[in-house]
């Protein structure tokens, strides 16, 4: 972690997309695209949340492996619990 | 080479510093390890205790000892006392601790005052814990299955939630602690493929602690939530579903079982290979098995809700994933088994308990497997079949594995010799008591008697097979009590402990018995592979032990 | 490198039991990313709970959603987005030894978390007001039906409603909690960093609690849309 950081300038400008997104994301709702909102939603947090992890957090150019198989993993295991999990919500009217 | 004689003032962990202070302060790993000891065991009576009263009900088919709601609250905090103020806690925070430091090289663990921390943690959260059974307890069996625990019952179900609350806490750090330490401050040599089972299985139980546990810390702040302010989450009444928090709670409960397991694996490991004299065959699989058990306990847990009301095909998925569980806890077996094929093999005390773990291990899993097949769990489920199932794998394997660890590193944690004799004893009753008390618990269950009833006069012909079960309580309580005595009795008047009593591969044998504070006077060097048995002499019998 | 005034500049504490600095610090950076692993899982739980019931009662969590303010809630977004250019600016300048700026960009991002909880105040006194509160909180019946009324078109039930509020509260409450924490680690790295306690050769805790707070901002980039904008279309 001693290795010289980004320019200011980056950071101005991934907080500059942040703050777009973030307007991006409150007009879009307002908008009719059926079940593509959600989509479209779930999709910007994930873009500002990966410019935050990547950027901000220093994980693109200043994080070793183990740390990126740490977040991967948490992530990943999140994902389990909310996947398996819908194996019996989404599935409990089927054949009864 | 170092003979018996050891001169008095040597100075070791356990001399350092004499006063309270210096222990309720320290920040030494080894020490911490033996508060855990001493409070875990306490808790280990506590549920102990809360145990006999069930059998002594269960010694008449009429419900004439207790009362319903008491037997209730006696089966949930026997529960939650066990698993989480004892087994949860006990190989990792006593020999984890005390070991996983010294087996790498390192002079402490990472974050040593996290560390004590989360021995504080522990006790504030068993304090809550003692302070709810203390108030009248708790009744929901403790799996705290809602609406019962947050709408129903009138019990002390938010104290006791909090208690485990903050437990998991404890969990958390300790777990943060060991994945840091095995990865950074392992000494030059010591690479991956040359680490200690114990370490692979301690990185492995890390694992599952930290992924696990915030999900059963976060369930019961809901539980909390509801309970106190009554919303609905978890409440049909109120439009909740009850599944949810089943599955919630059992997320993390499942993969808890392999965090009371998967460290009795890593002392197995350590103990078959001294006492056959040979490496642990197949090391890289027995370790990548742990890791295995790990990741894939964590896919598993609605096999506890399959007549829940979940959707079949739900049970189907979980039905299937539970049978490929099974697999890596079977290639360890067979590696142990394979490890002792062809070994110089000694019957002491920890092999004993090594022993017994592979065959009760094996006779619990199997049983396990009997559960995840749906048509039968339909049959057995919610009655003693389970109850003795989750006992064999529990006591059988896992305490069986803490029993084995502690009667082999008691030398290097104390400095002092047990007699090998009463050793063996305790063990033989402990193994004789276990299957007594549970073996016709398998035959109860699948005769139809239910699990958490207090009353069964509906079918006297249980009596029989539960007098036995109560006997076998006894005798294996005797076989409990007795280690307490003889390692007491050891502190004072066993002999001193050569570094290496057992001729052991490993670092923690280089080291004095009992250890330095800071374990080794230089970083140790390691240019050997893992369970070196061919190149370490067996130690000679009378200068090793006590008797 | 520029060698700063030493003064400025304490090396950093080596712990006893660690070989060198760098592996004090790179424990310390992988602990802190196992935590955050740890509160992804906790925060993770109430996303599960919160997935089901928004697949299940879709319409009422959809009206009930529509009754938070979303002004407010976007400004609180970028509030907390300012507050991690400020943390990410602070680490620039413990690395470059800049000792004011770097106090300066700690108390700002302590500005913005305190104007977030502030701001969070408001809004959960507005539901409080709107009888919102699941239960019976401070005598407050709970009670839905004005969003019934302000969208006719979409069937609340206000047992469903109360579930969308109970985990919105659980939610945001739990997630402030946090800030409040991260706020409390902030005025330490403001009291250190004002002794003088980090420089180009340690900054560490300013890093790692920098870790923190970008975690704190991350699980609100997920809430603002998951609560605040699950349905708005044009009715």
């Amino acid at each position: 972690m001693s290795e010289h950081s980004s320019s200011a300038k980056l950071y101005w400008i991934i907080w500059g997309s942040l703050i777009v997104l973030t307007f991006v994301t409150a007009g879009v709702a307002y908008l009719d695209l059926g079940p593509f909102n959600t989509i479209v939603a779930l999709t910007i947090a994930t873009c500002k949340a990966l410019l935050v992890i990547l950027f901000f957090m220093h994980v693109k150019d200043a994080s070793e492996r183990l740390t990126k198989v740490v977040i991967i993993s948490s992530i990943f295991w999140l994902l389990i619990m909310l996947g398996l999990s819908l194996a019996d919500f989404s599935t409990r009217t089927i054949g009864s | 080479m170092a003979t018996a004689a050891i001169a008095p003032e040597r100075e070791d962990y356990l001399n350092k510093e004499y006063g309270i202070r210096s222990w309720l302060l320290t920040v030494d790993h080894k020490r911490i390890a033996l508060l855990y000891l001493i409070s875990i065991t306490l808790f280990f009576f506590i549920g102990g205790f809360f145990a006999l009263l069930i059998r002594l009900e269960l010694l008449t088919p009429a419900g004439d000892l207790v009362q319903a709601d008491t037997y209730n609250k006696l089966f949930t905090m026997h529960g939650q006392v066990m698993v989480f103020f004892f087994l949860i806690p006990s190989i990792p925070a006593v020999l984890g601790n005390f070991l996983v430091p010294i087996m790498i090289g390192a002079k402490d663990l990472a974050f040593p005052r996290i560390n004590l921390l989360s021995w504080y943690l522990y006790i504030a959260g068993g304090a809550l814990m003692l302070y709810a059974i203390l108030s009248g307890g708790v009744d929901t069996g403790w799996t705290f299955y809602t609406p019962l625990s947050t709408s129903f019952s009138n019990t002390h179900v938010v104290t006791a939630g909090l208690g485990i609350f903050i437990n998991g806490f404890s969990s958390i750090l300790t777990g943060l602690n060991f994945v840091v330490t095995i990865h950074r401050m392992r000494a030059p040599g010591m690479t991956w493929s040359r680490l200690p089972l114990f370490i692979w299985a301690h990185y492995a139980t890390s694992i599952v602690m930290l992924l696990g546990t915030p999900v059963i810390a976060v369930t019961l702040v809901l539980v909390v939530l509801e309970r106190t302010l009554h919303l609905g989450i978890f409440d049909p009444r109120l439009g909740g579903d009850p599944l949810l928090f089943q599955h919630l709670f059992w997320f993390y409960s499942h993969p808890a079982v392999y965090i009371m397991i998967l460290p009795s694996m890593g002392v197995v490991s350590e103990v078959m290979a001294c006492f056959t004299r040979k490496r642990i065959f197949g090391y890289t699989f027995v370790a990548m098995s742990s890791i295995a058990i790990a990741v894939f306990g964590f896919l598993v847990w609605a096999h506890h809700m399959f007549v829940a009301g979940m959707s079949m095909y739900a049970a189907l998925v979980f039905s299937i994933l539970s049978y490929l569980v099974a697999v890596p806890s079977a290639i360890k077996v067979f590696n142990w088994t394979a490890t002792m094929f062809k070994g110089s093999i000694s019957f002491d005390t920890p092999m004993l308990y090594a022993l017994g773990f592979v065959g009760l291990f094996t006779i619990g899993g199997l049983t396990g497997l009997f559960l995840a097949a749906l048509g039968l769990d339909v049959h057995v489920t919610d009655t003693y079949f389970v109850v003795a199932h989750f006992h064999y794998v529990m006591v059988g394997g896992a305490v069986m594995g803490y029993m084995a660890g502690m009667h082999f590193w008691w030398p290097k944690i104390s400095g002092r010799m047990y007699p090998d004799s009463w050793g063996r004893l305790a063990a033989l009753i402990v193994f004789v008591g276990f299957n007594l008390t549970f073996f016709p618990q398998f035959v109860l269950g699948y005769m139809g008697m239910p699990r958490r009833y207090w009353d069964y006069s509906h079918s006297p012909e249980f009596q029989v097979l539960n007098v036995l079960s109560t006997a076998g309580a006894t005798i294996l309580a005797v076989g409990y009590l007795l280690p307490m005595v003889y390692f007491l009795w050891s502190m004072r008047y066993g002999k001193p402990a050569p570094a290496n009593p057992w001729g052991a591969s490993g670092l923690e044998w280089m080291t004095q018995s009992p250890p330095t504070t800071f374990n080794f006077d230089e970083t140790p060097q390691v240019t050997w592979e893992a369970y070196d048995y061919e190149n370490i002499p067996a130690p000679v019998p009378e200068e090793a032990f006590g008797d | 490198m520029t060698d700063s005034h030493a003064a400025t500049q304490h090396g950093p504490e080596l712990l006893h039991h660690f070989a060198d600095e760098e592996q004090q610090r790179n424990s310390a950076s992988l602990g802190m990313w196992l935590f955050l692993g740890t509160e992804i899982m906790f925060f993770g739980g109430m996303f599960l709970a919160y997935l089901v019931y928004r697949l299940n009662y879709f319409e009422s969590f959809a009206a009930s959603s529509r009754s938070i303010a979303v002004p407010l809630g976007a400004i609180n977004t970028a509030v907390l987005l300012c507050s991690s250019l400020t943390v990410v600016l602070a680490v620039r300048a413990a690395q470059m030894g800049k000792r004011k700026l770097l106090i300066w960009m700690l108390i700002l991002t302590l500005i913005f978390g305190l104007a977030f909880l502030a701001i969070k105040g408001v809004e959960w006194h507005e539901k409080y007001e709107e009888h919102h509160i699941p239960g019976n909180f401070m005598g407050r019946a709970f009670d839905v039906s004005d969003i019934q009324r302000d969208f006719p078109k979409l069937h609340v039930d206000p047992q469903h409603a109360q579930i969308f509020f109970s985990l919105y509260f659980a939610l945001t409450g739990i997630h402030a909690l946090h800030m409040i924490v991260g706020v409390g680690i902030f005025l330490w790295l403001i009291y250190k960093a004002w002794k003088g306690d980090f420089g180009p050769k340690y900054y560490t805790p300013v890093e790692i609690g920098g870790l923190y707070w970008h975690f704190v901002d991350v699980v609100w980039i997920y809430l603002f849309p998951l609560l605040y904008l699950i349905d708005r279309k044009p009715l």
